[in-house]
C-alpha cells in the first residue's frame, strides 16, 4: 500500500530532479525521494537501513550538498540552453531506451513469492545485521572504514587552501584604503545605503546617485547576483497605485499626480539591475 | 693411387686425380712466395704513414725486391721439382684451417704442381721484370709507393690464385686480382676515363664473379667440399646436369676475368690504367687466369662434353672478335689490347679442346705472356718517348730513334705472328693443329685468326716504327732509360725461346700429371703441311698489311668515310651497345620499374596504411572532446549495449 | 511479489542516468549520482527480503558507506574547481581533450 502512494511521487520527484533549474529545488526534491525510500525500506523489513537511510543519506549528505550549494552560491543555476551538440537528444533515446528494456525485462521476469525476512531478522534485524558485518563482512567493514579515513583526510586536503600572502591586519586595511583613495580616488567612507522607499523594505532597492541612476554598491552582492535587486522603475507601479488609492481616498479633483513629491527623481532612474535574467 | 692414375692416365683417356704428397724441403716454404709480395704490400701501403719519406725512397725497390724473391723460390722449387720423379711432382701444403663450419671444412691449403710451378714462374719472373720496368716508368709519378703496393697486392693475390688448393682459396685470389686490377686501372683516378672504366672492368668481373661464386656453391651442395682432390676423385660421381651447370658457371667466372665474348667489354678500356698494369695484368697474367681455371677444372671439364663445346665457342668468336678489332684500333695500346682478347681465345679454345689442347693453352699462355708483355713494355716505351701519345697515327719512323725499343718490340711481333722460330709459332701453331684435328670449322676459325693476326700486327708495326714520321712539332722521340730497356730485352730474349718448352714435348709431359693425356687425333693433313699453311696464311696477313698500310699515306686523323667494317670494328664491335641495349636498358627499365613500384606501390601501401590510421585518428579523437557528461553518454550506449547482449544471450 | 519495486529501482535509475547527462551543474550531476545509488540500494533490499537473506541489506549498508565518502571527496573537487574557475558547470572542466 505504502510503496503504491509513494512510488509516484518517488518518480515525479526524481523527474523534477531533470528539470528544475535551481540546484537548490533539486536537493530538495531529492531529499523527497530518499526519504520515501527510507520508508520503503522499512516496508521492505530493513528497519536499520530505514534509519541509516533517514540520518547518514537524508541528513548528513544531503546537507553536505546543501551546505556545498550554500558555499559555491545558492544562485548557480543551470541554462536550459545545451551545449554539446546532440547530447540531450542522445540521452533522452538511450535513456528512455534503457528504462524501456529494463523495465519491459523486469515485469516480464517472475521472481515468484518472496521468502521473506522474518527467519533472517529472527532476535532482530540489527541483532542479525550486525552477525552478518562482523563474520563474514568484517574484513570490508574494516576496509571502509580506512576508506573513510583516507576520504576526510583527502577532504580536508582537497579543501585546504595554502595562505600565500599575510593575514591582513585591520592597520594594513586602512593603509590599504588610504592608498586606494590616493591612485583612484575611490571613496574612504563606508558603501552608500541602499535607496529608501516608503512602502518597501529597501534592503533589496538600489539607491539613487544625484543624476538619477542606481548605484549598484548601495546593494548586498548576494542580493544582487541572487536576482532578487528591484529596480526603480518597478516601484513606479506600486508607487503609481498608491497615488491611485490616495486619489480615491481623497475623492477625485485633488488628485493630481504632478504635484506628488516622489514624482521628482523617478522618471530619470531606470533600471541597470539585471532582474531574473538566466545566466 | 697416384701411381696408378699415372699409370691409367698414360694409357690415355683416364682423368688425373689431384693427389698431393706432403711439402718437405724446399718446398715447405711454398706459403713464403705469397707471403713477400703480401708483406711488401702491407708495407708499402699501410707503412706510408709511419715513414712517408724513407718508403718513397726505397719503395720501389722493396716492392720489386719482394717479387724477385718469390721469382727465385719459384725458380728453386721448379729446379726441384724437376729432379723428383713424376708421381711426386704434386706437391701439398696446409697452413691454417680457414674456416669450418658444420659439415664443410675449408682449409687454407696449397698446391705446387707442375701446372702452377709454370704459372708461378711466369707471374714472378715476368712480374719481377715488370716491377724493375716501371721503377723507371713511374719515376715522376708522385704516387710510385702506392703504385708499387699495388703491384705486390696484385702479384700476391695472383699467386693465391694459382696456388690454392681448393676453389674457395681460388676465388679469394680471383677477387684480389679483381680488386687490384680495379685499383690499377683506375690509378689515374683524376682521369674521368680512367675511373669509368676502372669502374667497367669492376662490374664486368663481378658477372663472372657470380658464375665462380655459384659454381663454388653447387659443388658444396655437390661434393661437400671444394678442394681440387677431393672433386677431382669424387667429379665421375656427379650426375651429368650438375657437371655441364659446374662447367657453364666457370666458363662464366672464365669469361668475366679473361675478357672472352660476351663479358669482353672492360678489357680494351682497361688500357687506361699505367702501361706496366696492362703488361702484367691485362696481357701476361690475370687476364689468363681464366684459361688457368678451365685447365684446373680439367677433371670437370673433361666429362661434360657440352662446356667444352661452349668454351670452344666463346673462344672461335672471341679469337676473330678481338682480331677484328685490333686491325682498327689507332690507340697502340687498344690494339695491342684486342689482340691480348684474340690471343686468350686462342688459349682457351686450346683448353676447350680437352687433355689435347691443356698443354698447349698453357704454352701458349706462357709465351704471349712473355711476347705480349714484351710488346706492352714496348709500347709503353714509345709512349715514355712520344709524350704520353698513344695515336699510332701520330707515330711513324721511330724505329731510328729507338732501337733498342725497336729491335725487341720487333721479337715480340716476329713472336706473335708466328714467324718460324719464334716462340709464338711454335705455340700458335700446334694450337691451330689440334683444333683442325678435333674440328674442321674451328680449325679453320684460328687458322683465319692467325692471318688477321698477321695483318693487325704488321700494321701497328709499320705505324709505328717504319713509314713516315708524322709527330706533332714537339715531341723529340728518345730511347728510354736503363731500368726500362733492360726488361724488354730480356723479355724479347723470352719472346724468342720460348719455344724450347715444346722441345721433345716437354711441356706436354710435364704436364701430363695434371691435365692427363690425350689419346691421339691424327690431323687431317700432315703437321709439316698444316705449319706451312699456317705460315702462308700469315703471310698474306702480313701482305695485306703491307699493301693496305705500309705503301699508302696515313693521315694523321682518322678518316671518317670508312667501310661498315670499319666502323663497327672502331666501336669494339658495338660490344658497348650490345650490352647497353641487352643488359643496361632492360636492367635500368627494370631497376626504374621496382623504384616506381617501391615508390607506389610499396611505399603507398605502407605509407597510405599509415596515413589512413592517422587520419581516421584524427577524426576519432574528436570523440575526446573532454565533456564528462559525452563521456558518460557513451558509458550508457555501452551498458545497454551490455543490456541487449545479456538479453540476447538468455533469450536467444 | 516484489517485481513492482525491481521496476520502481530501474526507473529511478534511469532518471537518475538522464539527470548526469543532461544537467551541468556539478553539484546536480552529483545528486543524480546518488540518486543511481539509491536506485540499487532498493534492488539489493528488495532482493534481500525476496531471498530471505540479509546479505542484500548488508551491500547496500556498503553502498551508503561507500557514497559518503565519495560524495566528500566529490564535493571537495567541486569546491576546489568551483574556487579556481568560479563556476560549478561540469562542461567548463573540458581542458583534458584531444
Amino acid at each position: 500500500m505504502a510503496f503504491w502512494i509513494l512510488a509516484p511521487i518517488m518518480v515525479v520527484a526524481a523527474l523534477g530532479i531533470l528539470f528544475v533549474r535551481k540546484a537548490v529545488h533539486a536537493a530538495l526534491l531529492l531529499a523527497v525521494v530518499m526519504i520515501s525510500l527510507a520508508v520503503l525500506y522499512a516496508v521492505l523489513d530493513a528497519p536499520f537501513l530505514f534509519a541509516v537511510q533517514i540520518i547518514v543519506y537524508t541528513g548528513a549528505i544531503l546537507m553536505l550538498f546543501l551546505f556545498v550549494l550554500m558555499l559555491v552560491g545558492v544562485d548557480a543555476s543551470d541554462s536550459v540552453v545545451e551545449t554539446i551538440r546532440g547530447q540531450r537528444a542522445m540521452a533522452t533515446v538511450l535513456g528512455l531506451l534503457l528504462g524501456l528494456v529494463l523495465v519491459t525485462g523486469f515485469s516480464q521476469i517472475a521472481l515468484g513469492t518472496a521468502v521473506g525476512l522474518d527467519e533472517a531478522n529472527e532476535g532482530g534485524n540489527i541483532q542479525q545485521l550486525a552477525n552478518v558485518l562482523f563474520s563474514r563482512y568484517v574484513f570490508a567493514f574494516e576496509a571502509t572504514s580506512a576508506l573513510l579515513i583516507t576520504a576526510a583526510m583527502g577532504a580536508m586536503v582537497l579543501a585546504h587552501r595554502e595562505r600565500l600572502t599575510p593575514k591582513s591586519t585591520q592597520s594594513s586595511l586602512a593603509a590599504q584604503r588610504m592608498r586606494d583613495y590616493a591612485e583612484t580616488g575611490k571613496h574612504l567612507g563606508p558603501l552608500p545605503s541602499p535607496g529608501v522607499y516608503a512602502r518597501h523594505n529597501a534592503v533589496d532597492t538600489p539607491a539613487l546617485l544625484p543624476d538619477g541612476t542606481a548605484s549598484e554598491l548601495s546593494v548586498s552582492r548576494v542580493l544582487a547576483a541572487r536576482g532578487t535587486v528591484r529596480s526603480a522603475p518597478a516601484f513606479a507601479d506600486d508607487i503609481d497605485e498608491v497615488r491611485r488609492q490616495l486619489a480615491a481616498g481623497r475623492s477625485d479633483a485633488t488628485a493630481d499626480p504632478d504635484r506628488m513629491p516622489e514624482q521628482g527623481g523617478k522618471d530619470g532612474a531606470p533600471a541597470t539591475t539585471e532582474e531574473d535574467v538566466p545566466r | 693411387m697416384n701411381l696408378q692414375t699415372i699409370v691409367l692416365a698414360a694409357e690415355g683417356g683416364a682423368i688425373p686425380v689431384v693427389h698431393p704428397v706432403d711439402a718437405d724441403g724446399v718446398f715447405s716454404l711454398l706459403w713464403l712466395i705469397i707471403a713477400l709480395p703480401l708483406a711488401g704490400a702491407v708495407v708499402l701501403l699501410l707503412g706510408g704513414a709511419l715513414a712517408p719519406r724513407a718508403l718513397d725512397r726505397v719503395g720501389h725497390w722493396l716492392g720489386t725486391a719482394t717479387v724477385a724473391g718469390s721469382f727465385g723460390l719459384s725458380l728453386a722449387m721448379f729446379v726441384s721439382l724437376l729432379g723428383r720423379s713424376e708421381e711426386e711432382r704434386q706437391v701439398g701444403q696446409h697452413l691454417y684451417t680457414w674456416f669450418e663450419v658444420g659439415g664443410l671444412d675449408v682449409g687454407m691449403d696449397l698446391l705446387y704442381d707442375p701446372l702452377s710451378a709454370l704459372f708461378l714462374l711466369l707471374i714472378t719472373g715476368v712480374g719481377a721484370l715488370i716491377h724493375v720496368y716501371s721503377i723507371g716508368y713511374m719515376e715522376h709519378d708522385a704516387r710510385r709507393r702506392r703504385f708499387f703496393g699495388y703491384l705486390n697486392l696484385f702479384v700476391a693475390a695472383m699467386l693465391v690464385l694459382v696456388l690454392s688448393a681448393n676453389y674457395l682459396g681460388v676465388f679469394l685470389g680471383w677477387e684480389g686480382v679483381g680488386l687490384a686490377s680495379y685499383l690499377l686501372i683506375g690509378f689515374w683516378q683524376h682521369k674521368h676515363s680512367a675511373a669509368a672504366a676502372a669502374k667497367k672492368a669492376f662490374v664486368i668481373n663481378r658477372v663472372g664473379d657470380i658464375g665462380l661464386s655459384l659454381a663454388i656453391a653447387l659443388m658444396f651442395t655437390t661434393f661437400g667440399t671444394t678442394d681440387f682432390a677431393a672433386i677431382s676423385e669424387s667429379a665421375g660421381d656427379a650426375s651429368q646436369g650438375t657437371l655441364n651447370a659446374l662447367g657453364l658457371l666457370l666458363l662464366l667466372a672464365a669469361c668475366g676475368k679473361s675478357a672472352q665474348v660476351p663479358l669482353q667489354a672492360w678489357l680494351l678500356d682497361a688500357m687506361e690504367g699505367p702501361t706496366p698494369v696492362s703488361a702484367l695484368i691485362h696481357a701476361a697474367t690475370m687476364v689468363t687466369a681464366g684459361v688457368y681455371l678451365v685447365v684446373r677444372s680439367n677433371f670437370i671439364y673433361d666429362l661434360t662434353p657440352t662446356a667444352q663445346t661452349a668454351v670452344v665457342i666463346v673462344a672461335t668468336v672471341t679469337l676473330l672478335w678481338g682480331a677484328v678489332l685490333g686491325c682498327a684500333k689507332d690507340d697502340i695500346k687498344k690494339a695491342l689490347a684486342g689482340s691480348t682478347m684474340s690471343q686468350i681465345g686462342y688459349m682457351m679454345l686450346a683448353a676447350g679442346l680437352g687433355p689435347a689442347g691443356y698443354p698447349f693453352a698453357i704454352f701458349h699462355l706462357l709465351t704471349h705472356g712473355f711476347f705480349k708483355a714484351n710488346m706492352f713494355l714496348g709500347a709503353g716505351s714509345v709512349m715514355h718517348g712520344m709524350n704520353d701519345d698513344v695515336d699510332m697515327r701520330h707515330y711513324g719512323g721511330l724505329s731510328k730513334y729507338m732501337p733498342v725499343t725497336f729491335l725487341t718490340f720487333a721479337m715480340g711481333y716476329l713472336a706473335i705472328i708466328g714467324f718460324p722460330g719464334f716462340s709464338g709459332f711454335w705455340s700458335k701453331d700446334k694450337i691451330i693443329e689440334t683444333a683442325l684435328a678435333e674440328n674442321l670449322v674451328v680449325g679453320l676459325c684460328a687458322l683465319l685468326g692467325a692471318g688477321i693476326t698477321g695483318f693487325y700486327m704488321t700494321r701497328l708495326m709499320l705505324m709505328t716504327f717504319f713509314t713516315e714520321k708524322r709527330w706533332a712539332d714537339d715531341v723529340h722521340p728518345h730511347e728510354s732509360p736503363r731500368l726500362m730497356t733492360v726488361p724488354l730485352i730480356v723479355l724479347a730474349a723470352l719472346s724468342v725461346l720460348g719455344g724450347v718448352l715444346i722441345l721433345n714435348d716437354f711441356i706436354v709431359d710435364f704436364l701430363a700429371p695434371v691435365t692427363g693425356v690425350a689419346e691421339h687425333h691424327e690431323p687431317p693433313l700432315a703437321p709439316l703441311v698444316i705449319t706451312l699453311i699456317v705460315t702462308l696464311v700469315v703471310a698474306a696477313g702480313v701482305a695485306a698489311a703491307w699493301f693496305l698500310v705500309g705503301k699508302r699515306d696515313i693521315p694523321r686523323e682518322a678518316p671518317q668515310d670508312v667501310s661498315f667494317a670499319t666502323r663497327a670494328a672502331r666501336a669494339d664491335l658495338y660490344g658497348d651497345a650490345i650490352n647497353e641495349g641487352l643488359v643496361v636498358q632492360p636492367g635500368r627499365r627494370l631497376v626504374g620499374g621496382l623504384a616506381t613500384f617501391d615508390r607506389v606501390g610499396v611505399d603507398g601501401v605502407v605509407e597510405g596504411g599509415s596515413a589512413a590510421v592517422g587520419g581516421m585518428s584524427g577524426v576519432l579523437r574528436r570523440v575526446q572532446n573532454g565533456f564528462v557528461r559525452s563521456y558518460a553518454l557513451s558509458l550508457l550506449g555501452g551498458a545497454l549495449l551490455v543490456v541487449l547482449a545479456l538479453l540476447a544471450v538468455n533469450l536467444a | 511479489m516484489t517485481n513492482e519495486y525491481i521496476v520502481l529501482s530501474a526507473i529511478l535509475f534511469t532518471i537518475g542516468c538522464v539527470g548526469v547527462l543532461t544537467r551541468r551543474n556539478a553539484i546536480v550531476v552529483f545528486m543524480c549520482v546518488e540518486l543511481m545509488l539509491n536506485a540499487c540500494n532498493l534492488a539489493l533490499v528488495t532482493f534481500a527480503k525476496q531471498h530471505g537473506n540479509l546479505d542484500g541489506q548488508i551491500a547496500a549498508f556498503f553502498v551508503m558507506v561507500v557514497a559518503a565518502a565519495e560524495v566528500v571527496i566529490g564535493l571537495a573537487i567541486i569546491m576546489t574547481i568551483f574556487r579556481t574557475r568560479r563556476s560549478a558547470s561540469v562542461d567548463d572542466a573540458s581542458l583534458l581533450k584531444y
